[in-house]
């Protein structure tokens, strides 16, 4: 009886581990911040994306611009996070994807009523890079061709003024 | 009987609409210039690449219609209508070759939004776009708003009678100087005294809100380009949001008003008769339209509790408002949030505020003041002459600049451009219902399209109908030429299928 019990008592136990390790929120998009602002309103999401633009620093806070491929959501950050940031998006640059647990606020009080999230920890997911662009072949091709059609046609021009001259 | 135009007609047409090419292309110059400077070379291709597009399609046009004869008013405005599409192409080529488009319709969309000042964009992944590509996406802007006419103008046409005539087949119908090419640069002078002054407050703005020098530099020029010009393109894809600052918010919005009155006030004032600005018609007519629709914008954020202070009502009520009033179009609000947020009441005196529009000779699409004016003081003067008795006399008149006697013809233009407007932007509104749009937003965006506005709702994204582009590419056209250009336009092509 007293095995009996044991198990059972060490089976319910596992479950309840087992349910607090495979516990994780999962990501919201900005998207659905947007489309559910209200139902989401002040509470904890976690929210990813690409740092674009650069980070503005205010103060002991920073605004970083994180778009997650559908939009750019605003975060408001202690400067203690900036430290994880090589790199933000451009056009040279892919920034740095970055994960944020924080409070959602539809029309925050704090910021003039921006919908944004305050963030209580940042992870970096994925470094940004730079981005080497590499001049498409047909371009300067096509560049000459249409430099001697218009070398033709100022020539062209010439000529005809030159006629109606004489 | 209609009388066919002969080839004459056409020679004159084309050659003017060359040398408008030609000066278009030049504008190119500017972002390959950058494009060299910022050492983005795919884009300085770009940028060759459609300049000699410009040139060669310019002096083509040139060379096959060269003639002495001078436009009339036909072929003015014929010249102007085909003038804007055209800019609309061949500005688009530089988005075209940048890959951020996905098609080429898109990019025709982008760059008609940009010379009509509109605001409406469909361009993909914008906050990895090349420096010298949002460069001229702002440039465009800055360029429509002065008109293209007025680019050619001011560098390669004489000012003939025939110029006069394309300048006000441009919706431009005063002249701040007597001479049209002096107006013509009398308007690149105060755009850009503005445009450099605009840059230098906005770049310090930037930098105190955090921004690096480079950055708040490229930022306030781009953005007040496309403010003053009540444009609407901002360099981020979040628009103004992106800068979550007060301080650029209050700039910005003194931008746009400066931008939304009348150049010939501006002229006014430099004059230093400051007086004008409280007396002017047109000021006055501006003063009261935004104070009544933001009343019932506030009246319906408040009643829904939209948000939860005076300062959030003011950061994003009155800047949507102002926003749309002055046909800018910038947004501290993400599209969807008009409609999930907002509700009806509010949406709807948006709407009033963007189809009213600014103050003519501006850079604003719309109605506009002056006309709203002329309408409701002859409904007074109309209800007034009703009471006084029947023997009595007076004369109807208002003041804008001066004083001005108003008359039957008058009263009849404003109100018949008044009805154009409101059909425009019911047509579009129609076409987004029949495409399955609600009817709001439909109207909505119908509204900001053909007052080249460019708030959103929603509806605007690559991908939605491509029919419903080009009706509001269509739209943004019409509403910029203030109609007169393209009925002329439609009409040549009617004497020319129908005349004899």
């Amino acid at each position: 009886m007293r095995k009996i019990v044991y198990s059972l008592w060490f089976i319910a136990y596992g479950i309840f581990l087992l349910s607090v390790v495979c516990y994780a929120q999962t990501t919201v998009s900005s998207t659905e911040l947007i489309e559910r602002a209200k139902e989401l309103d002040g509470q904890e999401v976690l929210y990813e994306g690409e740092l674009i633009g650069e980070a503005m620093t205010r103060g002991e806070y920073s605004w970083l611009n994180l778009n997650d491929g559908q939009n750019a959501i605003g975060v408001w950050t202690g400067n203690n996070f900036l430290n994880l940031i090589s790199f933000a998006g451009d056009y040279t640059h892919k920034g740095d994807w970055l994960q944020v647990r924080g409070v959602f606020n539809r029309a925050c009080q704090v910021h003039g009523s921006d919908l944004d999230i305050h963030a209580q920890s940042i992870n970096l997911i994925r470094r940004g890079r730079i981005v080497r662009h590499q001049v498409v072949p047909f371009k300067p091709r096509q560049a000459i061709i249409l430099s001697g059609v218009f070398l033709c046609l100022l020539i062209g021009r010439l000529l005809s003024r030159k006629l109606k001259k004489k | 009987m209609v009388l066919k135009p002969n080839l004459e007609d056409l020679r004159v047409i084309g050659y003017y609409l060359g040398k408008i090419i030609i000066g278009l292309g030049m504008t190119m110059l500017i972002p390959l210039a950058s494009a060299f400077i910022f050492r983005e070379f795919n884009p300085l291709y770009d940028f060759l690449i459609s300049f000699l597009i410009c040139l060669i399609s310019g002096n083509a046009l040139i060379l096959l219609c060269k003639t002495d004869k001078d436009l009339n008013w036909v072929g003015g405005m014929v010249v102007v209508a085909l003038a804007w599409l055209t800019a609309a192409v061949l500005g688009a080529v530089p988005f075209y070759l940048s890959g951020h488009w996905v098609s080429f319709l898109d990019c025709i969309f982008d760059s008609m939004s940009g010379f009509a000042t509109t605001g409406l964009v469909l361009v993909q992944d914008l906050d990895h776009i090349a420096r010298s590509v949002n460069l001229w996406r702002h440039l465009i802007m800055f360029i429509g708003g002065q008109g293209v006419v007025v680019v050619a103008l001011s560098f390669l046409v004489r000012g003939s009678a025939g110029a006069f005539r394309m300048y006000v087949g441009e919706a431009r119908d005063e002249k701040v100087l007597p001479n049209v090419v002096e107006t013509a640069r009398f308007i690149w002078l105060v755009s850009i005294v503005y445009l450099i002054l605009g840059t230098i407050v906005l770049a310090i703005v930037g930098r105190y809100e955090g921004m690096s020098w480079a950055n708040s530099f490229f930022h306030g020029a781009c953005v007040f380009m496309a403010a003053f010009d009540t444009g609407g393109f901002a360099p981020q894809s979040q628009n103004i949001l992106y800068y979550h600052s007060l301080a650029y918010e209050v700039t910005t919005i003194i931008i746009m008003i400066l931008g939304s009155l009348n150049f010939k006030l501006h002229y006014t004032v430099w004059l230093r008769r400051k007086k004008e600005i409280v007396t002017n018609i047109e000021t006055r007519t501006f003063f009261m339209t935004i104070m009544l629709t933001f009343f019932l914008t506030a009246v319906g954020l408040a009643k829904l509790g939209v948000y939860p202070d005076a300062l959030g009502l003011f950061r994003k009520g009155f800047y949507q408002l102002i926003s749309g009033h002055t046909g800018t179009g910038y947004q501290t609000i993400y599209a969807r949030q008009f409609i999930h947020e907002w509700g009806a009441l509010a949406l709807f005196s948006l709407t009033i505020a963007m189809a009213l529009g600014g103050c003519v000779c501006s850079t604003t699409g719309g109605i506009k003041m002056l006309r709203i004016g002329v309408v409701f003081k002859a409904l007074y003067n109309d209800i007034k002459r009703v009471m006084l008795p029947e023997a009595g006399v007076f004369v109807e008149k208002y003041h804008h600049i001066k004083d001005v006697v108003m008359e039957e013809h008058q009263v009849r233009s404003a109100v018949l451009i008044f009805l154009c407007y409101l059909g425009l932007y019911a047509l579009g509104g129609v076409i987004g219902m029949f495409f399955g749009y609600p009817a709001l937003d439909s109207l909505f965006e119908s509204t900001s399209a053909a007052a080249n506005v460019g708030l959103t709702c929603g509806i605007t994204q690559a991908a939605m109908p491509a029919l419903l582009k080009v009706v509001y590419i269509l739209q943004m056209w019409i509403g910029r030429l203030e109609f007169m250009s393209v009925f002329v336009l439609i009409g040549f092509f009617a004497a020319f299928v129908r005349g004899k």
